[in-house]
């Protein structure tokens, strides 16, 4: 069973949420994703300063199986990237929640993260698709 | 290992015997003169023999093993397609030669645009793509100059199914429109509540695949055809899986606008090494203003090009003449060759070799992806079971394979399924050949029960072991130095020798 920790939101896409007390979220994608993936190799990160809207495709995660878009869990703005990993896609296969994150994001509706799914939701979730 | 040819024979050998009297002597200016020999490998003819047929023993390829590579439709080329596609009178014939002496030719060529319009139900056909992707990118091309056309503007969505061919969402991009993803049922089909929900003023079209890159034929064409053309969208159909319907059904009777079609893959041209290919494009009439040129008229008894003189809609040239002529001329004498009953014999038996190989494997144990659907020209097996209870994957099912000899199937695409193996076996292949490969995959299977680390290990038998992927990803290497060689180091300046 994958790692799935408390205090972070989730979406239905596999990626997680943590939120900052300056307002920003830190994004990443959970373990579940990161081990249906298999090992990256590459990773397109947004630019800062971007601004999306939720479910849309603002980053590129690939392994040697697959490339696949991550989404943005909430509209807002970038604030920062994770720059490490363009040098070392491998953090997010080591440490998905913590050295592995990929961007932080300013939301423009404080509320949508409430949206989201807790842990307890987003582990029903994985336990319904693995049936 | 074999070394590289850099590292084989000695300083000053040379392949004599294909130099000609006197070229050492050219009379070249100075300043036109290198200043060092280029640095390149000193070997003998026999040298150069021996290397490059021990490399080529080592590669798999359809001349030497079964192929199943699901999607790509490895199969057999007949010889006879390269032996008359280069006759001299086509071969030396120059691109830009008059028409009055290239009517031969150019009676082949307005002859496969009739035949491809006859096997597609298109109203037209132009051959000048030079490859599957320039096709693509032709008939979205197309759709939107049709639309421009119309004053509309705002159609700049493209509708691509989750289990599409990676190249469709790239090309709609390429098009400069947006993609919007169609998921699918767990019965293989599209959604069409979800279809019905993304169709609507912006939408410029949809690109299918049909039969899809699942192995299954789309049922509810005609309900999709309905619900696009309805919303004003234009439909696009993806010939990749040609094979599967040729002779049976006309995407023109599906209600596609616009289709391109993999002459290298479909109509056997050896393919899968990154070329040369077509991807001849046929379209309705809806689409006919927009071909691009120059396609090939007949005029009396004359066949003549025509261009964007006569055509001024078309979105114009797609390379600098009309397309990969040696590929063409391919297809021309492959279908020339089959005729037209040939063309159903080409979807009976890839539909035969595959559904035959799907029961059967199911029999030995495999899980079917779509167990209740019966498969087109392809299917999908998944091994998430196998994964779960052994740890063995369908990549370690992959490596296994080449340890009996066979060339893996596609493995982990769709990637809509988990730990899934693609498998085509084609229309040219045996019963006994296919027995062969279920009799290899279920012994791999028992295998896995019995020492899956047997498996992890694999392969054990090809020049090369497990190779590390990652790594080869992460720290790509592909350089050589020259100078590293003992002995190889530089040569002196030519004109001292």
């Amino acid at each position: 069973m994958s790692e799935i920790p408390g205090q972070l939101k989730f979406t239905r896409d596999h990626e997680w949420v943590r939120e900052h007390d300056d307002g920003t979220v830190e994004v990443g994608i959970t373990d579940h994703a990161q081990t249906a993936l298999g090992d990256l190799v590459f990773i397109e990160l947004p630019d800062t300063g971007g601004s999306f809207t939720a479910h849309d495709a603002c980053c590129v995660v690939e392994s040697v199986k697959a490339a696949s878009d991550v989404y943005c869990p909430l509209a807002g703005t970038i604030v920062n990237t994770n720059e490490i990993l363009i040098e070392k896609p491998e953090l997010v296969n080591d440490d998905p929640y913590g050295e592995g994150w990929l961007f932080r994001l300013r939301p423009d509706l404080p509320g949508e993260l409430e949206g989201l799914l807790d842990d307890k939701n987003y582990e029903r979730l994985l336990a319904e698709d693995n049936e | 290992m074999e070394p590289l040819i850099f590292q084989l024979g000695k300083k000053g050998r040379t392949a004599g015997a294909h130099l000609l009297e006197g070229v050492g002597e050219m009379e070249l200016p100075n300043n036109a003169l290198r200043d060092k020999l280029p640095l390149l490998p000193e070997v003998s003819e026999l040298d150069v023999v021996r290397h490059y047929t021990r490399l080529s023993q080592k590669n798999f390829s359809i001349d030497t093993h079964f192929y199943p590579l699901g999607s790509c439709t490895m199969k057999y080329n007949p010889r006879a397609c390269n032996t008359f596609a280069m006759l001299a009178g086509f071969r030396d014939r120059h691109p830009l030669a008059p028409e009055m002496v290239s009517q031969g030719f150019m009676k082949c060529m307005f002859e496969l645009q009739e035949m491809l319009k006859a096997v597609t139900g298109m109203s037209a056909v132009s051959l000048t793509p030079m490859a599957g992707a320039q096709g693509e990118l032709a008939g979205v091309t197309m759709i939107r100059a049709y639309h421009l056309d119309h004053g509309d503007d705002t159609r700049t969505e493209i509708i691509v199914p989750d289990a599409a061919h990676g190249t469709n969402p790239a090309t709609a991009k390429m098009c400069g429109c947006s993609v919007r993803e169609l998921p699918t049922q767990p019965d293989g089909d599209v959604d069409l509540v979800a279809l019905e929900a993304l169709v609507g003023p912006k939408t410029a079209g949809i690109m299918l695949t049909n039969p899809s890159t699942l192995g299954v034929f789309e049922r509810n064409i005609k309900a999709i055809q309905e619900i696009v053309h309805g919303a004003g969208g234009l439909l696009y159909y993806d010939g990749a899986n040609l094979n599967a319907i040729l002779g049976k059904v006309l995407p023109g009777d599906m209600g596609f606008d616009v289709i391109h079609i993999n002459l290298h893959k479909t109509f056997s041209t050896p393919h899968g090494g990154g070329g040369p290919g077509s991807g001849a494009v046929g379209v309705g009439d809806t689409l006919k203003p927009y071909l691009p040129v120059p396609f090939i008229a007949r005029q009396g008894s004359n066949y003549v090009w025509e261009d964007s003189s006569v055509h001024s809609k078309s979105i114009g040239r797609l390379s600098a003449f009309m397309g990969n002529a040696g590929v063409l001329l391919r297809a021309y004498v492959y279908m020339r060759l089959l005729g037209e009953s040939g063309m159903s014999r080409v979807a009976n038996y890839a539909t035969l070799n595959a559904n035959y190989l799907m029961e059967k494997l199911k029999s030995v144990g495999f899980d079917l992806a779509f167990p209740s659907r019966r498969a087109s020209h392809e299917f999908v097996l998944t091994l998430k079971r196998q994964a779960k209870e052994s740890g063995v994957t369908a990549m370690d099912f992959s490596k296994a394979l080449l340890d009996e000899g066979f060339h893996a199937p596609t493995a982990y695409f769709p990637l809509l399924i988990p730990e899934c193996l693609l498998i085509e076996p084609t229309e040219t292949e045996s019963k006994e050949t296919l027995d062969q490969f279920i009799a290899a995959m279920a012994k791999i299977l028992e295998e896995t029960q019995r020492d899956p680390q047997a498996i992890k290990d694999a392969p054990v038998s090809t020049p090369v072991r497990r190779l590390d992927e990652v790594r080869a990803a992460r720290q790509l290497n592909v350089r050589y130095s020259y100078q590293d060689h003992e002995g190889l180091g530089e040569i002196e300046d030519p004109r001292s020798l």
